[in-house]
C-alpha cells in the first residue's frame, strides 16, 4: 500500500487570516476519504494547495512519492492528480460532446493538432461511453447552458476523471444538487471510482453522504484538522460534533433511539 | 548637461499635459471599468469648443484676456459635461454588465461617431486660438526658453490633481466612489446608488478630458484627428501608473513625460516606441501598473 | 488523404467563380474584389483571436509589414516575384509576432486590445518619421510578376484577383480544419473557461501563442495583397483606425463560419467605396452607428442570421 498523498506542516495565511495551519495528512492508495468542516474551515484552501492552484505559505506536499511544491494544476494533472469543482467549471457555450472531446484530446498528452479534427470516431465513442456511464447522454449535443446543475456537476466530475488520474479530489460534489438527485449522482460517481480503483478525497457537507460512501474522515475547523480517522469514530467525537456536525452521531448499524 | 535640463523641463511640461489628459480616463476606468476610447474625442471637443469660442471673442472685438480664459475653461467644461452625459445616459447605460472588451468596442464606435460629428459642425479647416498663448509671453532659463502658457499648464495640472485627490480622499462622495472602485457589488449591496455615481463619474471624466483639450487649444492648430492621436499616449500613461489610480496617473505621466522628452532630444523617430518600451518595462515588474489593483481569484 | 467537406467544396467553387468573374467584370469591380479578399484575410486573423476571446486593435501592424515588405522588396531588393514578396512579408511578420507574442499572451481583454493597438501605432510612428521611406506619403510598388509570368497591360487586375483568390482559398481551407482541430477548440475553451483549461493539462500560453502567430501571418498576406493591388504603401496601414475597421468587419460577419469574413468584407468595401464618395465627412459616423447596432442587436454578426433561419426550419 503506497502513500499517494502526504502533506507535512502544510499552512496557508492571508495576512492575519489563518486559512490552514499545520496540516499533516497521509492518504494511501485506494482510500476513499471524506473531508468535512463548516464554511471557512479550510477545506477548499487545502484542495487548492494540493492541486497547485494556491501556493502554500509553508509546508511540504508529496504526491506519489515526489515533492510537488511549486507545480501548477497543469503539470499536476499530467502526474495523475485531478480535481472537480464546487461550481462546475465547464465550457458553457460549447456542446457537451465538445467539452469531452477537448478534454479527451488534452488527456492524450500529445501536442495539440492544427489540422486533424478533434472529433475523431475514437474520441466520440469514448465520450459517448462516459456520458452513458454518468447517465447524461441525453445532453450530448446540447450546449452546457442547457444542462441542469446536477448534470453539470456530473460532467465536471467526468472530465476530472479523464486521463487516468491516480487520485481524484472532489470539491463538494453534491452541493447545489437537489436532495433526490444527490444519491444518484454519488452512486454513479462511486461506481466508476470503484471500477477503476481510484483514490478519492471529497469535501462534503451532507453527513449522510459521508457515512454512506467513505471509510475515513478528515474534520477541519478554523484551518486545522481536528480529527482524522474512521467514519464512526470521527462523527462520534465531541469536538467534531460541536464544531462541525452540530448533532449527535447515529452510527449506521444501531437501531432505535440513542 | 544642457540637454538634461531641456529634457527635465520639457518632460515636466509634457507630463503635466499628460496628467490632464489621462486623469479623466483613469477615473472612469477605476469606477466603471470602462476604458473610454472616445476620451480622445472628448479632448478634441474641448479643444474645438475653446478654440472657436476664443476665436469668436477676439473676432468680435474683445480684448480682455481673463474673459478669453473664462471662455476657454467654461466652454470646454460645459461641452464635455453635456457630451459625457449624453454618452453615458444614451448609450453606455444600455451595455452595463457586458464584457469589458465589448464596452471598449462601444466606446470605439462612439469615437467614430464623434469624430465625424466634429467634422460636420466645425469643418476640416484648422482653428487657431493663439491669443492666450501669446499673451503670457516667454521666459528664459539661461539658454532655454519656456513659454508662460506652458508654465500655466503645469500649474493647472497641479491644481486639478490636487482637487481630484482631495475630492476622492476627503469628501463623502469621493469615499463612495473609492468604495465602488474597490468592489462594485458590495457597494451596491450597501445602498450606494451606483448608477447615479456612474453618470456623475463619467460626466466628470469627460469634462476633464475636454478641459485638457481646451487648455491645449491655444498651443496647437485644432484639426480633425487630434483626439485619435491622444488616446494612444493617454493609454500608456494610465497603464504605467495603474488603471483607476489618480496617483498612478500622475506618476505615470511623469515617467512617460520624461521618457518622451528624452527621446525627442536624442532619437525623435522612436518617440512612441520609447514611451511604450518604458510601459512594457513597468508591466514586466508590476503587471497591473505601478498603483494598479490585482484582480481577484476566480475559484 | 482527407476527404473534402461540404463547406470546403463550396469554398473551392466560390473561389473559382470569383476568379472567373474577372473575365466579365469591369476593371474597378475586379480591383475592389481583390481589396475585399485581401481585407478578408486580415479579418480572418481577427476572427481567430476573437474565437480565443481576444480582440486585437492592432492587426494593422502585420498588415502594414506585409505591405511594406512588398514595397521594400521590390524597390530596394529588386525582387519582383509576387509570391516571393508575399513570402518575405510572412517571414518578417512571423519573426515579429513570435517576439510580441511572448508578451501579449500574458494579457487578456482590455490590456491585450490596447497593447496590440499600441504596437501598431509604434510602427506608424516610426514609418511617419522615416523620410527615407517617404514618411506620410509612402511610396509606390514596382510592377510585379508571378513565377515568371508577367501579366499584359489589361490583365494586371485579373492576375491580382486570381492571386488573392488562391491565397485566400488556401487560408480558408486551412482555417476550416483549424477551427475543428484540437488546437482550434482549445482556443474556444480558453475563451470559455481558462481555469478548466489549465486543469486539463493544456498550456494556455502555448495555444494562444500559436494562434496569435498564425493570425499575424494572415494579416501580413492581406497587407501584401493590398499593396500589390493598390500599387502603393503608406504608414496609415498601421494606423489604429484601420485595425478598427478590421474589427468592425469581423463583428459584422461574426465568427461562426469561415466564409463570414469574406461576405462581410465585400459588403464593407463596396459600401465604403460609395459612402466615402457621397458622404466623406459622415462615413465614420455611419460606421460607428452600424457598429453600435450590431453590438446591440446582432452580437454574433450577420452570419447568425443564417444559422437562426436554419434552426427555425429544423
Amino acid at each position: 500500500m503506497t502513500d499517494i498523498l502526504k502533506t507535512e506542516g502544510l499552512s496557508r495565511y492571508f495576512g492575519a487570516v489563518v486559512a490552514a495551519e499545520d496540516i499533516n495528512v497521509t492518504i494511501t492508495d485506494g482510500e476513499i476519504v471524506g473531508v468535512i468542516g463548516s464554511n471557512g474551515a479550510g477545506k477548499t484552501t487545502f484542495i487548492n494547495m494540493v492541486t497547485g492552484y494556491l501556493p502554500p505559505s509553508s509546508g511540504v506536499i508529496n504526491f506519489d512519492g515526489q515533492r510537488i511544491g511549486r507545480l501548477g494544476p497543469r503539470k499536476l494533472m499530467r502526474r495523475g492528480l485531478a480535481r472537480s469543482f464546487q461550481i462546475p467549471q465547464l465550457f458553457l457555450e460549447l456542446s457537451v460532446l465538445d467539452n469531452l472531446t477537448i478534454a479527451l484530446s488534452a488527456a492524450e498528452g500529445r501536442q495539440l493538432n492544427m489540422i486533424r479534427p478533434v472529433r475523431t470516431p475514437e474520441r466520440i465513442s469514448a465520450a459517448d461511453a462516459i456520458l452513458e456511464q454518468m447517465n447524461i447522454i441525453q445532453y450530448r449535443d446540447e450546449m452546457v447552458t442547457a444542462m441542469p446543475q446536477g448534470a453539470r456537476k456530473l460532467l465536471d466530475i467526468a472530465i476530472a476523471m479523464l486521463g487516468d488520474p491516480k487520485m481524484l479530489l472532489l470539491d463538494e460534489p453534491t452541493s447545489g444538487v437537489s436532495t433526490d438527485e444527490k444519491y444518484t449522482l454519488m452512486d454513479t460517481v462511486m461506481e466508476v471510482v470503484r471500477r477503476r480503483g481510484l483514490t478519492v478525497l471529497f469535501v462534503e457537507h451532507d453527513m449522510e453522504i459521508v457515512q454512506r460512501y467513505v471509510t475515513r474522515v478528515l474534520a477541519f475547523a478554523s484551518g486545522v484538522v481536528i480529527k482524522d480517522g474512521a467514519v464512526d469514530e470521527v462523527l462520534a467525537d465531541g469536538q467534531v460534533q460541536e464544531l462541525v456536525t452540530g448533532k449527535r452521531h447515529q452510527p449506521q448499524t444501531e437501531q432505535g433511539d440513542v | 548637461m544642457l540637454t538634461i535640463w531641456a529634457i527635465l523641463i520639457d518632460g515636466l511640461i509634457y507630463a503635466s499635459w499628460l496628467f490632464l489628459v489621462a486623469a479623466g480616463l483613469t477615473v472612469i476606468y477605476g469606477v466603471m471599468r470602462i476604458l473610454n476610447m472616445a476620451h480622445g474625442s472628448l479632448y478634441a471637443l474641448g479643444a474645438y469648443a475653446s478654440a472657436s469660442s476664443i476665436g469668436w471673442y477676439y473676432a468680435s472685438g474683445g480684448d480682455q484676456l481673463w474673459i478669453a480664459f473664462a471662455l476657454l475653461a467654461g466652454c470646454a467644461i460645459v461641452i464635455g459635461a453635456i457630451a459625457g452625459f449624453i454618452m453615458e445616459r444614451g448609450i453606455l447605460r444600455l451595455m452595463y454588465g457586458r464584457d469589458e472588451v465589448l464596452m471598449l468596442i462601444v466606446t470605439f464606435a462612439l469615437l467614430l461617431i464623434l469624430e465625424d460629428l466634429m467634422k460636420l459642425v466645425w469643418g476640416t479647416t484648422p482653428y487657431f486660438a493663439y491669443q492666450p498663448y501669446a499673451a503670457l509671453g516667454r521666459f528664459n532659463f539661461g539658454v532655454l526658453t519656456v513659454s508662460g502658457y506652458q508654465i500655466m499648464v503645469v500649474g493647472v495640472s497641479v491644481v486639478v490633481g490636487t482637487i481630484l485627490w482631495f475630492w476622492l480622499e476627503r469628501t463623502r462622495t469621493g469615499k463612495i466612489l473609492r468604495s465602488i472602485i474597490h468592489d462594485r457589488e458590495v457597494s451596491e449591496a450597501m445602498g450606494v446608488n451606483v448608477r447615479r455615481m456612474f453618470t456623475m463619474t463619467f460626466v466628470i471624466g469627460a469634462s476633464l478630458g475636454a478641459i485638457a483639450g481646451g487648455v491645449t487649444a491655444p498651443i496647437i492648430s485644432v484639426v480633425p484627428g487630434i483626439g485619435v492621436e491622444v488616446i494612444v499616449v493617454a493609454f500608456a500613461v494610465v497603464v504605467t501608473g495603474g488603471l483607476g489610480s489618480i496617483t498612478g496617473a500622475a506618476i505615470g505621466a511623469l515617467i512617460v513625460g520624461l521618457a518622451r522628452a528624452a527621446s525627442i532630444h536624442t532619437m525623435p523617430e522612436l518617440e512612441l516606441f520609447i514611451i511604450y518600451a518604458v510601459m512594457a518595462l513597468v508591466l514586466i515588474f508590476r503587471p497591473n501598473g505601478l498603483f494598479g489593483q490585482a484582480t481577484a481569484r476566480k475559484i | 488523404m482527407m476527404r473534402l467537406q461540404k463547406t470546403e467544396i463550396l469554398l473551392v467553387v466560390t473561389a473559382l467563380a470569383l476568379g472567373l468573374s474577372s473575365l466579365i467584370s469591369p476593371d474597378w469591380l475586379v480591383f475592389t474584389s481583390t481589396l475585399a479578399v485581401a481585407a478578408a484575410l486580415v479579418v480572418m486573423g481577427v476572427v481567430m483571436l476573437m474565437r480565443a476571446g481576444l480582440i486585437s486593435f492592432g492587426q494593422g501592424l502585420f498588415y502594414c509589414i506585409g505591405g511594406y515588405a512588398v514595397g521594400l522588396g521590390g524597390r530596394f531588393l529588386g525582387v519582383t516575384d509576387a509570391l516571393a514578396l508575399v513570402g518575405m512579408g510572412i517571414v518578417a511578420t512571423v519573426a515579429l509576432a513570435m517576439l510580441l507574442g511572448l508578451l501579449l499572451t500574458r494579457y487578456r481583454e482590455i490590456f491585450f486590445a490596447m497593447l496590440t493597438l499600441a504596437f501598431s501605432m509604434i510602427l506608424y510612428g516610426i514609418l511617419v518619421k522615416s523620410h527615407g521611406l517617404g514618411s506620410t506619403d509612402g511610396f509606390g510598388v514596382v510592377d510585379w510578376s508571378i513565377l515568371g509570368y508577367q501579366p499584359d497591360q489589361g490583365d494586371e487586375s485579373a492576375t491580382g484577383l486570381w492571386l488573392a483568390v488562391v491565397l485566400a482559398l488556401a487560408a480558408a481551407l486551412f482555417l476550416n480544419r483549424y477551427f475543428q482541430s484540437s488546437l482550434g477548440l482549445a482556443c474556444e475553451a480558453i475563451r470559455e473557461n481558462e481555469v478548466r483549461v489549465e486543469y486539463m493539462g493544456i498550456s494556455r500560453r502555448q495555444v494562444l501563442y500559436i494562434n496569435y502567430v498564425i493570425a499575424a501571418a494572415l494579416g501580413s498576406i492581406g497587407g501584401s495583397l493590398t499593396a500589390l493591388t493598390a500599387g502603393h504603401v503608406d504608414p496609415t496601414m498601421a494606423y489604429w483606425t484601420i485595425s478598427g475597421e478590421f474589427v468592425f468587419i469581423a463583428l459584422l460577419g461574426g465568427t461562426g463560419h469561415v466564409a463570414a469574413p469574406f461576405i462581410a468584407a465585400f459588403i464593407f468595401i463596396l459600401v465604403r467605396t460609395y459612402a466615402v464618395e457621397l458622404f466623406p465627412n459622415s462615413w465614420q459616423l455611419i460606421l460607428g452607428v452600424v457598429l453600435l447596432l450590431i453590438i446591440l442587436f446582432l452580437p454574433k454578426g450577420i452570419w447568425s442570421l443564417f444559422t437562426r433561419k436554419q434552426r427555425a426550419q429544423a
